[in-house]
């Protein structure tokens, strides 16, 4: 699904109140958040291209249909407050602030990538801007969050060298279900620990929808308040909506340095990964979502109805996105590949002499430690 | 007799098994509705239902837990988790619990479990995807490992594990699920546990391997010169292993290479070096050598190839082993 020009479709009315925190926004951030909304479709439509020309290898996971999710939430905190995520994490990496080159070059395997090539789609690694990794292990990030939290508490408090932070813990609907995740939220109930769980609801696990794969599905929020929890229910599909419901509960969480829970209803357009049937939906479910698009919704407020943004102003955003993911892909695909040394780099701080299989292998990579 | 596929033979077993045995239940994520990410169990829930076959929540530690409960009450669970990386939060259950359970009761509470893991890399899949720990659960008493290299010792692997009064991972190396056919006979049979196929016979050398490795060995061997006669042995089972196959064929060919997909330290390649050291010291004309993955984590795919052993490699070893 392409995000087709707002302006030539028909404008439903948004009934967007002009009061709303979202609205009250500057133009250019509501103006930056569609380019970030534009740039993540963009940049998972080529990724989808590449994995299927076989440049991407191993298991790419898309996020097509939950833009608004890391748009929305990362709007309402500060660039220093930490992340962390699950594996479909291309849109996190980006919408932190990761270049598209770097992102593209990590799914291509390239030296270029953000983690030198070595982790992959699953593991988007961007420490400068807070991004504490993608996650293959489904739920094990939850308490890593807790973890960061709590060092980000210990530092405001105690070291007295940091601001009060809010750490944000994403995990989709699948992870509800680790024991890990009952772990990391007890501590963080306990402990009074300023982390918001982020649970990115978007109805499946694989092919398990949430119904069939936890209990309480129709109110998940019951699940945090058993640990103390605040907890929310937000509609993820419009960025804006989003956003007003979200920025004052992280608000609170700042500034209380207490846990928080949010379900955000979302949906994922594309399959599980890039090889699923799909026989657990219909086209029509998928449809619906589509329909209350957040890209189509936005653009639509900005050019019809806010009238900040103009046509030729949309059309400008729409080639930059393209040009930018086109280059990324079209350095991935030039850029070299790790040296072969690079196998025997990153296992330690300190290099290890004994990591290759022996001092004469010569086929391939020569420990150059040896 | 039909050809089949590592996956359709697995699948053909598990079938043919739960005709036979009530008892049997699977459990896992996708496995049902699904059947499973590499749809090994396809068709299971519709023919035996959903109260046998079980799609599970995302939740390792409960499904192996809850497996092993069902294996205490006397029923037969195959549980299967998605790769061998997601046994990370089942490690708990697994080593702390099934293995122990025998001892710990002093017999009266056994676990006849069948823990499924697809393993290893080779197909494009990053770390935790693709790694080899084959020789963790080894290192833990109380379990059996089993890794097949062929449909059919798959399948009669499995049934064996299936009927074993113990817990057992069975892991399939998902690098040759679909790689070959071969004839894999239509009735029940089974492949003992604790026993390693000679695939080769030869009088120069032996190699010791098992899983997608072995293919890797035929691969080398086919390369070799006319003059070295080596013998290969599909380990089949990682523990209990076929000690007296390999400590025989040793103290016939007098050389060993052992290859594994695995990292090179405290490997089951290690194990086995000590054992030939031990049994047939007298008998060696070199030293053992070990052909491995690194001692690193499992890199992703654009240096895979560089980590995994493959025939030259293998052949280097053979040959350097072979002049010693
Ligand atoms: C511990 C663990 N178990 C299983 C998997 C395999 N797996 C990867 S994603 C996934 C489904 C996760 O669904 P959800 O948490 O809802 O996230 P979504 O894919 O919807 O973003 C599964 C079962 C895994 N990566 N880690
Ligand atoms: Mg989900």
């Amino acid at each position: 699904m392409t995000s087709m020009p707002a302006s030539a479709a028909p404008s439903p009315a948004s009934g967007k109140s002009k009061y709303t925190l979202s609205a009250k926004l500057p133009d250019a951030t509501l103006h930056k958040w569609l380019r970030d909304l534009m740039l993540i479709r963009e940049f998972e439509l080529k990724t989808m291209a590449a994995y299927q020309q076989a440049k991407i290898g191993g298991f790419c996971h898309i996020y097509i249909g939950q833009e608004a999710v890391v748009v929305g939430t990362f709007g309402a905190v500060n660039h220093d407050d930490p992340v962390v995520t699950a594996y479909r994490d291309h849109g996190h990496a980006l919408a932190r602030g990761m270049s598209a080159r770097a992102c593209m070059a990590e799914m291509f395997g390239k030296a270029a990538g953000c983690a030198k090539g070595k982790g992959g789609s699953m593991h988007m690694f961007d420490k400068p801007n807070w991004l504490f990794g993608g996650h293959g292990i489904v739920g094990a990030q939850t308490a890593l969050g807790t973890g960061l939290a709590f060092a980000a508490r210990y530092e405001y408090e105690v070291l007295k060298t940091g601001p009060k932070k809010v750490c944000l813990s994403y995990m989709g609907d699948g992870a509800l279900n680790q024991g890990c995740f009952h772990e990391a939220q007890n501590l963080a109930g306990l402990y009074s620990l300023p982390v918001i769980f982020i649970v990115e609801n978007n109805g499946y696990s694989m092919g398990t929808s949430i119904e069939r794969g936890t209990t309480m599905a129709h109110n998940l929020c019951l699940k945090a308040a058993g640990y103390g929890i605040d907890a929310i229910q937000i509609d993820g599909m419009d960025v804006m909506s989003l956003y007003d419901q979200f920025k004052p509960f992280a608000d609170k969480c700042r500034a209380e340095q207490r846990p928080g829970f949010v379900d955000l209803k979302t949906y994922r357009y594309q399959g599980h990964s890039m090889s699923d049937p799909q026989k657990y939906r219909t086209k029509e479910e998928v449809a619906k979502f589509q329909e209350r698009d957040t890209i189509m919704t936005l653009s639509n407020y900005l050019l019809n109805e806010r009238k900040s943004l103009s046509e030729a102003e949309y059309q400008k955003i729409q080639a930059d996105v393209r040009d930018e993911v086109k280059d990324s892909v079209e350095f991935s695909e030039n850029a070299p590949v790790p040296e072969l040394s690079e196998l025997y780099t990153d296992v330690y701080a300190e290099p290890m002499p004994n990591l290759s299989p022996s001092g004469e292998y010569t086929h391939g990579a020569k420990n150059p430690l040896l | 007799m039909p050809q089949l596929t590592l996956v359709q033979a697995i699948n053909l077993a598990l079938a043919q098994e739960m005709e036979a045995d009530p008892r049997i239940i699977i459990l896992g994520e996708d496995v049902g509705k699904n059947g499973g990410v590499f749809r090994v169990t396809e068709g299971l829930q519709a023919r035996f239902g959903a109260d046998r076959v079980v799609d599970s929540p995302l939740a390792e530690s409960g499904i192996m837990g809850s497996a092993i409960g069902l294996a205490m009450a006397g029923l037969r669970p195959i549980p299967e988790i998605q790769f061998e990386g997601f046994l990370g939060p089942a490690y708990d259950q697994l080593t702390n619990h099934a293995a122990r359970y025998r001892t710990r009761s002093r017999g009266a509470v056994t676990i006849p479990m069948t823990v499924r893991v697809p393993v290893g890399g080779g197909i494009h899949a990053p770390e935790l995807h693709s790694d080899s720990p084959e020789a963790i659960y080894a290192h833990t008493p109380g379990l059996k490992v089993v890794m097949p290299a062929s449909p059919y010792d798959a399948k009669g692997l499995l049934i064996s594990a299936i009927r074993d009064p113990d817990p057992v991972v069975f892991f399939e190396p998902k690098r040759i699920y679909r790689a070959f056919r071969e004839e894999v006979p239509e009735e029940e049979y089974t492949v003992p546990i604790g026993k390693a196929k000679v695939v080769e016979t030869g009088s120069d050398l032996t190699i010791v391997s098992w899983g997608a490795s072995v293919l890797q060995c035929i691969e080398a061997m086919d390369k070799l010169p006319e003059d070295i006669s080596v013998e290969l042995i599909d380990l089949r089972t990682i523990y209990p292993f076929d000690q007296d196959a390999i400590i025989e064929s040793v103290q016939k060919t007098g050389r060993c290479v052992v290859v594994q997909e695995a990292p090179k330290t405290c490997g089951m390649a290690s194990e086995i070096a000590t054992v030939v050291q031990e049994h047939c010291f007298l008998h060696l004309k070199a030293p053992v050598q070990r052909v491995c993955g690194f001692d690193t984590v499992m890199p992703y795919y654009k240096l895979e190839l560089e980590y995994l052993p493959n025939a030259e490699r293998i052949l280097e070893a053979v040959m350097s082993c072979a002049a010693y």
